[in-house]
């Protein structure tokens, strides 16, 4: 019997089957049409969702794989549509979110000719990806999607980047389906060493004063419970970093707080004051550490990772623990005695109830003015009882998104930390609608970020994605201007901004849209974005001068946060 | 005590040697694939570290390509370019070295002018007290290998250099091997290999 012969891009159809692919975010152009083309037969397995943006669609892909925990997959055109994903592809490697990006390339004969739309994908995204490759005939296509998922889930996630020549794209091959899940240079899950954790759980049982931090990897390695389990064992407060904020329920009794520049007053100034800092699946950012010549350096620090490239990058460890932190929180756990803590985590409150005081009652609850921030937030976590996902953009919106949003659910935020990319919001909320379907999914956005990408309400329309864009609007770069206050003597350099109406685009875009300028207004509001099927533009007119605070002013102390801007 | 390469820490007020820079060599084994030496290089780049020499080729395990590096920089700084070039997917190990854990050899060509070489009989006799060897004399030129140390390639070359007699002069990088007893990449292969099979 002869077999079935089939082009390549037929083959790339297979090969994202068998890897469980269902929804592919993408932009189609000359040098991709083959693949389209055998798309067009796929329809009823591949969701293919149209972008108005090549940008859109990776971070539709990123927002797709952090709420589902699956790969998100992007496909493109060559040249600029490649390049329009750049920042997509760099915001995903600095955030371990594990995606796929297929784009075109002109055939393999042109290539390094400067052909029509030719741009040298594979050399100029290798520094921000975890693997980059060039498919150049049908008979890898196979081999390369396979290998480009298991590259991109396992392991410490990260995305993965196939350049698919045109002439592999129409190339006829016998397809044979493959399974990549060994690489003889590439150890996903190293094992950790007993001594490792034998070492850890000596300095943890000699600990007074524990402090965890809580990384995005406890989200990564499925490890939720055995946090849990870890940190009531040991009764340690934990502090969260932003990606990690949904890794240990936000009123869990340990749970301390957020960590970093716009944090919680309590982890932060407590993080000068513990004897031992637990670090698990995080990378010690600048956001969270502050100075590094004075962060914590009365403490021992253990450290849980798979990424060994981690250990001592920015924080000296005395304990590396290499592994998956599902296995090493759980051989931890096993072997560590229960303590108690009661003072050591007494000695948090106090400065909760001051942050609560100076900060956190007074931005909430308002007696008078503009409507803030932060009440917006408090107000839409709480209608939908804490069970919503956060989506931000980049800027005040992130931080007091960040601050205010609570959390019950794992897998519940979405946003830009390492990369601080402007406009990730607005279609990395319409991927989560997407990898998490029967979730209310939360888009806060600055006026700022939502212009970058506004293209993508093209995309919601089209698809009826139902994403809560709440618009928090101050005319201003908010965070931006914040800084210029606090440290550029109130130069207001290109920060105010000239904005639209966006009620007549919402309207343009056939998405239901209000505007809230007063307080009472707001409860009533929010219920009916939250009881409206769909999409939904909730513009809030918040004060136009509003700073984010508490704050470690960059490169100062840890502990040295300011509660008020005097 | 100052390290004795680096020069840099008799300036620092607080003797931190933590920020004292060394001479390091780095053993890299990857996949024969293409376009990781750009990637590997990349990593020096970012960390604003300058490669010094560069060897690759073809190493004694079928199908592994090795890469040696030298670069100036501090313990901390090569410990994280190692642990960031062995996270390349298709890097299989590195590891860094000092000068005192590995046998070094670098090798040197000169091309003297043979009528200058004829004239100055000094020029023959630095070429033996170096242990250099002619390995080609034609009326227009002569050409001298040297093999050895950097140092004694350097010294070799500022001698005859002030004899006018240079007329041109190439350097490979270095290549070495490793004192250990242990084969690290064959164990890993091993260990790998068993896991596999699993």
């Amino acid at each position: 019997m002869t077999k079935e012969t089939i082009t390549g891009a037929e083959a790339l159809m297979r090969s994202l089957e068998n890897e469980g692919v269902t929804t592919l975010f993408g932009y189609p152009g000359g040098s991709i049409m083959p693949v389209y083309d055998a798309l067009y037969d796929h329809t009823r397995t591949l969701n293919h969702i149209l972008v108005r943006h090549e940008q859109g669609a990776v971070h539709a892909a990123q927002g797709y794989a952090r709420v589902s925990g699956r790969v998100g997959c992007a496909i493109v055109t060559s040249g600029p549509g490649a390049t329009n994903t750049i920042t997509g592809i760099a915001d995903a490697m600095i955030d371990s979110t594990p995606m796929v990006v297929i784009c075109g390339q002109v055939g393999t004969a042109m290539l390094g000719t400067d052909a029509f739309q030719e741009v040298d994908v594979v050399n100029v995204t290798s520094p921000i990806t975890k693997w980059s490759y060039q498919i150049r005939r049908a008979e890898d296509v196979a081999w390369a999607v396979s290998r480009a998922f298991y590259i991109a889930k396992s392991g410490r996630p990260g995305p993965v980047v196939l350049d698919f020549a045109k002439n592999a794209q129409t190339g006829k091959v016998e397809f044979q389906p493959a399974k990549v899940d060994f690489i003889r240079s590439y150890d996903p899950t190293p094992q950790p060493t007993a001594e490792s954790i034998e070492q850890a759980v000596e300095l943890i049982n000699k600990s007074e004063r524990p402090l965890v931090l809580v990384g995005q990897g406890v989200e990564l390695g499925n490890a939720r419970d055995e946090l849990c389990t870890f940190i009531e064992k040991i009764n340690a407060p934990a502090g969260c970093t932003f990606l990690g904020m949904s890794a240990l329920p936000t009123d869990h009794p340990l749970n301390v707080g957020r960590l970093g520049m716009h944090g919680n007053y309590a982890p932060n100034v407590m993080t000068n004051k513990c004897d031992l800092l637990i670090a698990v699946g995080m990378r010690f950012d600048d956001r969270v550490t502050g100075n590094l010549n004075t962060y914590a350096k009365q403490a021992k620090v253990i450290h849980l990772d798979i990424d060994p490239s981690e250990f001592n990058k920015n924080v000296k460890v005395d304990v590396a623990v290499l592994g998956d932190c599902k296995q090493t929180l759980a051989a931890i756990t096993e072997k560590v005695g229960n303590a108690c803590h009661k003072e050591w985590i007494e000695g948090f409150k106090p400065y909760a109830e001051m942050e609560y005081t100076k900060v956190i009652d007074k931005a909430i609850h308002p007696k008078k003015g503009p409507i803030l921030m932060a009440e917006v937030i408090n107000k839409v976590t709480e209608a939908t009882n804490n069970e919503g996902v956060l989506v931000t953009d980049v800027g005040q919106n992130q931080m007091f998104g960040c601050r205010y949003f609570k959390f019950t659910k794992g897998r519940s935020v979405v946003t830009s930390g390492g990369c601080g990319t402007m406009g990730f919001g607005l279609p990395a909320a319409i991927g989560a609608t997407f990898g998490a379907p029967e979730r209310t999914i939360c888009l806060f956005v600055g006026d700022g970020g939502l212009q970058m990408t506004i293209q993508e309400l093209g995309t919601i329309m089209e698809q009826k994605a139902p994403v809560k864009i709440i618009l928090l609007n101050n005319n201003f770069l908010g965070n931006v201007r914040q800084w210029q206050e606090m440290f550029f003597n109130h130069r207001y350099s290109f920060t105010p901004m000239m904005n639209p109406d966006y009620e007549l685009i919402s309207k343009a875009y056939d998405i239901p849209c209000e505007t809230v300028v007063e307080r009472e207004n707001l409860d009533a509001a929010i219920q009916r974005m939250l009881s409206t099927d769909g999409p939904y533009l909730l513009q809030c007119a918040v004060l136009e001068e509003d700073n984010i605070l508490p704050m470690t002013p960059p490169g100062a102390n840890v502990d040295e946060m300011l509660l008020e801007i005097k | 005590m100052d390290c004795e390469t680096c020069g840099k820490c008799a300036n620092l007020k607080e003797k931190d040697f933590s920020k004292c820079e060394n001479f390091y060599t780095l053993l890299i084994y990857s996949e024969n694939t293409p376009g990781l030496l750009s990637q590997i290089s990349a990593i020096f780049t970012r960390r604003q570290v300058n490669i010094e020499s560069i060897n690759v080729c073809a190493s004694s395990t079928p199908g592994a390509h090795k890469y040696t590096i030298t670069c100036n920089c501090t313990e901390q700084m090569v410990q994280q370019l190692t642990k960031q070039i062995e996270k390349r997917i298709d890097v299989l190990q590195a590891h860094y070295y000092t000068d005192d854990e590995i046998f070094i050899i670098e090798t040197s060509l000169f091309k003297l002018s043979t009528p200058v070489l004829l004239k100055n009989e000094e020029i023959s006799k630095i070429v033996r007290k170096h242990s250099g060897r002619i390995i080609e004399v034609n009326p227009t030129y002569a050409i001298v290998e040297k093999t050895g140390r950097t140092k004694d390639i350097i010294e070799l070359y500022n001698s005859l250099n002030e004899t006018g007699a240079v007329l041109q002069f190439a350097r490979s990088g270095r290549i070495c091997t490793t004192q250990s007893t242990t084969e690290h990449l064959d164990v890993y292969l091993a260990k790998r290999e068993a896991e596999r099979n699993k």
